[in-house]
């Protein structure tokens, strides 16, 4: 038991969170005649330490998850969405949500194909929340950065949220609320391409090339306000701001980011730093889910397919939603 | 022969829409072309990922930009 739990540990904590590469940086930097203790030599450290470790795992993720889409196109997992009813139908719309594309952009598209296709409103829901918010890449980085449990229980309450979600959505009976365009379009069948395996890694290897494009500004931009909080914000500040005994740090975390864009991969380096100066566990799950469920461009496309009554129902249920979570991971912080 | 270059407005869509252009050419093939670019459009023809290729109604390539070779093989196929 002890082999299998420092094994576990091992890969959690080097293989995923490449501490090794921490002390190598720490040690390069050191070497150059830098003083690592210092705020400018520490933040400097968290920076190159948090940018490689991001790019290299966000590669490594993104060509094999991609190479798993390759087997799900959204013609595919619509297909076999509709032979689903019920609460079973949401779970797998969640469930197959983590397994399709990594922002919010690219979620919206596939929303108005399968409301288009006759997908029940709330199992469409239910995809569109699980989407940005979960994905098997969150899985593992977060393990790398929180450790396990965190992160199964991060993957578990966004899932639970997509499926609630969705399914409050089916009961306010809204699918009128629906663009009429998308409701008239009719429902087409069409076959996928069919790929072999050298097809589907191209395809893996173009998402890897265009995902990496699109979201290094995130990245650095999300390292480098990770490194500063992590250097010269005061623990006694964050403590204060957003800590886990103070009832409003949730609602506070989660207003903050819903404004704000970004994805999960560039969210993780802030929460991380946020996380070590003393915010609640709670507080920094609901800034990131904020931060990649709910954003201004997402809205603004969603718009385009549905009429403002559905997206305000949309928008309140998972802002409340991410707040219960909040709470709730606030306050069984203990158990982790 | 009818290809449609499928996507609103991306930079992926442009390139796979040249690559596109560029295939034909190359073999010389009577085709019309077509972007599609407005989602209405988009969603009556039941796609859902940009970018995407359909020759004579048919998804040949979805969600994905393919290079001018990769086209040309997938053109040859169908012909």
């Amino acid at each position: 038991m002890n082999i299998i739990q420092s094994a576990w540990l091992f890969f959690q904590n080097q293989i995923l969170g490449m501490r090794w590469l921490n002390q190598l940086v720490g040690r390069l930097l050191t070497a150059l005649g830098m003083d690592i203790t210092s705020h400018l030599g520490a933040s400097l450290q968290f920076f190159l330490y948090d940018t490689v470790k991001i790019f290299v795992l966000l590669s490594v993720l993104i060509f094999s998850i991609s190479y798993i889409q390759s087997f799900f196109p959204p013609e595919r997992t619509k297909r076999i969405l509709s032979r689903f009813h019920g609460i079973g139908a949401n779970t797998l719309a969640a469930l197959l949500g983590t397994v399709t594309p990594f922002c919010s952009c690219s979620s919206i598209p596939l929303f108005i194909g399968f409301t288009g296709a006759g997908l029940p409103l709330g199992v469409t829901f239910s995809f569109l929340i699980s989407s940005p918010l979960v994905d098997l890449g969150s899985l593992i980085l977060l393990t790398g950065t929180f450790g396990s449990k965190i992160a199964i229980a991060y993957v578990l309450v966004g899932l639970v949220l997509a499926v609630l979600g969705g399914t409050l959505i089916e009961r306010l009976h809204l699918d009128n609320e629906v663009e009429e365009f998308i409701r008239n379009a009719g429902r087409i069948d069409l076959d996928s391409p069919a790929l072999s395996l050298g097809d589907r890694l191209e395809y893996a290897k173009d998402q890897l090339i265009s995902t990496v494009k699109k979201v290094a500004p995130y990245i650095f931009i999300g390292v480098t306000i990770g490194a500063f909080i992590h250097n010269f914000i005061p623990q006694s500040t964050i403590e204060t701001l957003l800590g886990r005994e103070k009832w409003y740090s949730v609602p506070l975390a989660t207003l903050t980011g819903i404004p704000m864009y970004a994805d999960i991969f560039g969210t993780i380096p802030v929460a991380e730093s946020l996380f070590a100066k003393g915010a609640g566990l709670g507080t920094i799950l609901s800034f990131m889910m904020s931060v990649t469920a709910l954003s201004l461009p997402s809205m603004i496309m969603l718009r385009k397919a549905v009429k403002p009554k559905l997206l305000t129902a949309f928008f309140i249920i998972v802002t409340v939603g991410i707040m219960l979570i909040g709470f709730l991971f606030n306050s069984f912080a203990f158990l982790f | 022969m009818n290809i449609k270059v499928i996507g609103e407005g991306c930079d992926r869509c442009d390139t796979l829409f040249d690559n596109t252009i560029e295939a034909v050419a190359q073999l010389g093939l009577d085709a019309e072309i077509e972007k599609v670019t407005s989602l209405i459009e988009i969603v009556k023809l039941g796609v859902m990922t940009a970018p995407s290729l359909m020759v004579d109604g048919k998804l040949i390539v979805s969600g994905q930009v393919a290079s001018v070779d990769k086209i040309i093989k997938l053109l040859k196929k169908i012909k």
